[in-house]
């Protein structure tokens, strides 16, 4: 177990520091100079090049970096280009509104996604089956972002019972405890609760068709254990992978927010990303990839290791 | 949001047993599976009008007209309606075809011969090569897929080409990642063993057992993706990131007309439909493939 921790760890480092080199080149592969969006067109190469050193676009790729990284580390993103606000205050903030959206998304998801997987893998090749089949091929299909236009005519512009996008009432972005504010967050986390619940779905259709199909449960029949007692011990085989299957879909949330984000003007992650891109406002742009990215790669450790908790099976295989 | 997962369950087995007769009972299985054909159908119509669209289509999808901005679906002469700068909306789905199927279809090729070539090489050659290879494609598969697709051309700019090049980087890794592990599972037979122990050079075993082996699951994979990349290609031009007005193209589309939803609901909620359609029937065309594929006797 230990083992398995220690190696799952080792081989988590070198993908974290080949994460941040790709962010990093993502902002030297942009075409032109980043600089252009805060200077003057008439600015003189003395201001150029004082910006230049400001930012440190003038030393040499691999000493940017590093001392990018060793700052990254520290907490430190840089400045935004656009707002001149420290990078990571800004990440954090979205982050937290991201985050709440996608967790409400993954519960919805994962809810609906547990009971049509259920119901399809008990009753297989019944017309329950096939619905419940019908329903996760749309989930993973449908063009989220279309679904949230869809949501937003019928819901907001025809029936008018909810608002069509923002966080809060008036436009506010921070968040409290009311109806209010829950009922923004309503048609982005249905719409973003589509996919999950269409993989989970998926999913846990096949799990609980192969845990019926062995034989440990013709055992436990034999042994006159109630249908609900058997059922019992499907959802306890069946619960480490679906919840990875969770924990991932999570981090595919907060990763893919950005086009429901758009939808829905949700000052999340997605949101920020966008401003970032159109204003080309680079470290900016790189911060949010990295912070979201880095997030990816967290959860991932963590789910394979709660997975490997919950399963002794995995870390011997 | 959809990451391109590698599922185990997607990937069929290599078969070994392919004779003559394998095609055959593939195509006869495929038949029989009425979801399959149908959505097969339905590609091919998508196909037919990505052709011949602008042939097919009534109207200009150019020809705008201030005067008959935002007309409702059944409007005289305008049988979808109209969009926000009066243009024909039947024309511009139809001819939107073309450039929607592109730009979706397009990455996952490119991918699936980059992504198959890294793949097999890894697969084939183990060792340092292998290691060095795989662990570069884990970089970037430790990107969720929307993300890294946003990133890249956010970072290239707007434009058909650049989209191109970014879905493409998106889906190699998933590709080679299969590709690697049915070439290692390949190389471990007999055949090959007897192969190379006849003299045989790792070229010709590549080409005549590697290959032959490798692609068909790979390919039914990367079919597999074509939904996916459908929505992401479209999602990219959705954003502002892709396909440039006053092209046809379905996300961009979308966008445009996303003003229009409290005055033509309906209208703007149609080049997402064409996604939607077009991205389930790849969706259950795949997995059709792939079940008839699994030949298990």
């Amino acid at each position: 177990m230990l083992g398995f921790l220690w190696r799952r760890l080792v081989y988590t480092l070198p993908i974290m520091l080949g994460v941040a080199l790709v962010c990093f080149a993502l902002v030297h592969l942009a075409p032109g100079d980043p600089l252009v969006s805060i200077l003057p067109p008439d600015a003189s190469a003395e201001l150029q090049a004082k910006m230049k050193e400001l930012y440190g676009f003038n030393r040499s790729y691999p000493e940017q970096f590093v001392s990018w990284v060793w700052r990254a580390v520290q907490g430190d993103l840089g400045t935004s280009i656009a707002s001149n606000r420290p990078v990571f205050s800004e990440v954090m903030k979205a982050v937290g509104n991201t985050l709440r959206l996608a967790m409400l998304a993954t519960l919805i998801g994962f809810v609906l996604g547990c009971l049509f997987g259920f119901v399809a893998g008990y009753f297989q090749n019944s017309w329950l089956d096939k619905l419940a089949s019908l329903t996760s091929v749309l989930g993973v299909s449908v063009p989220h972002y279309w679904l949230g236009m869809v949501l937003v005519i019928v819901f907001s512009s025809i029936l008018m019972w909810l608002p069509p996008g923002g966080a809060g009432p008036g436009g506010s972005g921070d968040w409290a405890w009311d109806w209010e504010h829950f009922k923004h967050m309503l048609l982005p986390a249905i719409t973003m609760s589509v996919i999950p619940m269409g993989i989970i779905s998926r999913t846990v259709r096949a799990l609980v068709a192969d845990i019926l199909a062995q034989e440990f449960i013709v055992g436990l029949r034999a042994k006159g254990l109630t249908d609900v007692g058997v059922f019992m011990h499907v959802v306890k085989n069946a619960a480490p992978t679906a919840l990875a299957v969770m924990g991932l879909q999570l981090g595919y949330l907060l990763g893919g927010s950005i086009l429901i984000e758009t939808v829905f003007s949700w000052p999340g992650t997605g949101f920020l990303l966008n401003a970032a891109i159109f204003q080309r406002d680079l470290p900016l742009l790189q911060g949010t990839i990295l912070v979201l990215a880095m997030f990816f790669v967290v959860l991932n450790l963590i789910v394979d290791v709660v997975q490997t908790l919950l399963d002794p099976r995995i870390s011997r295989s | 949001m959809m990451h391109i997962t590698v599922d185990p369950r997607k990937v069929p087995e290599p078969a070994m047993q392919r004779s003559a007769g394998y095609w055959q009972t593939v195509g006869r299985r495929f038949l029989q599976d009425k979801v399959a054909v149908a959505a097969a159908l339905v590609v091919l119509v998508l196909l037919v009008l990505a052709i011949f669209g602008p042939w097919l289509a009534p109207l200009d999808p150019y020809q705008s007209s201030m005067l008959k901005r935002l007309k409702p679906i059944g409007f005289a002469g305008h049988p979808l309606g109209t969009d926000e700068l009066g243009r024909d909306m039947l024309t511009r789905l139809i001819v939107g075809t073309r450039l929607s199927l592109f730009m979706g279809i397009t990455p996952v090729i490119c991918a699936f011969f980059i992504g198959s070539f890294i793949g097999i090489t890894a697969g084939y050659t183990g060792g340092w090569v292998n290691t060095g290879l795989m662990r570069t494609i884990d970089v970037f598969y430790a990107f969720p897929s929307v993300l890294l697709a946003i990133a890249l051309s956010g970072a290239l700019g707007a434009g058909i080409t650049n989209s191109l090049i970014s879905l493409t980087i998106v889906f190699i890794p998933p590709i080679a990642r299969v590709a690697e592990s049915v070439t290692t599972q390949i190389r471990g037979r007999d055949f090959v063993d007897a192969a190379r122990a006849s003299g045989a050079g790792a070229f010709t075993i590549v080409r005549v057992h590697v290959l032959g082996n490798v692609l068909g699951p790979v390919f039914v994979y990367a079919t597999s993706l074509i939904a996916v990349a459908m929505i992401l290609a479209s999602g990219l031009s959705f954003l502002g990131l892709g396909v440039k007005p006053p092209e046809p193209e379905w996300g961009l589309m979308l966008n445009t007309l996303r003003t229009a939803i409290y005055t033509q609901p309906w209208i703007a909620a149609l080049p997402g439909a064409m996604i939607f359609i077009t991205s389930i029937a790849f969706n259950l065309l795949a997995d059709g493939l792939r079940s008839a594929m699994e030949i298990k006797q």
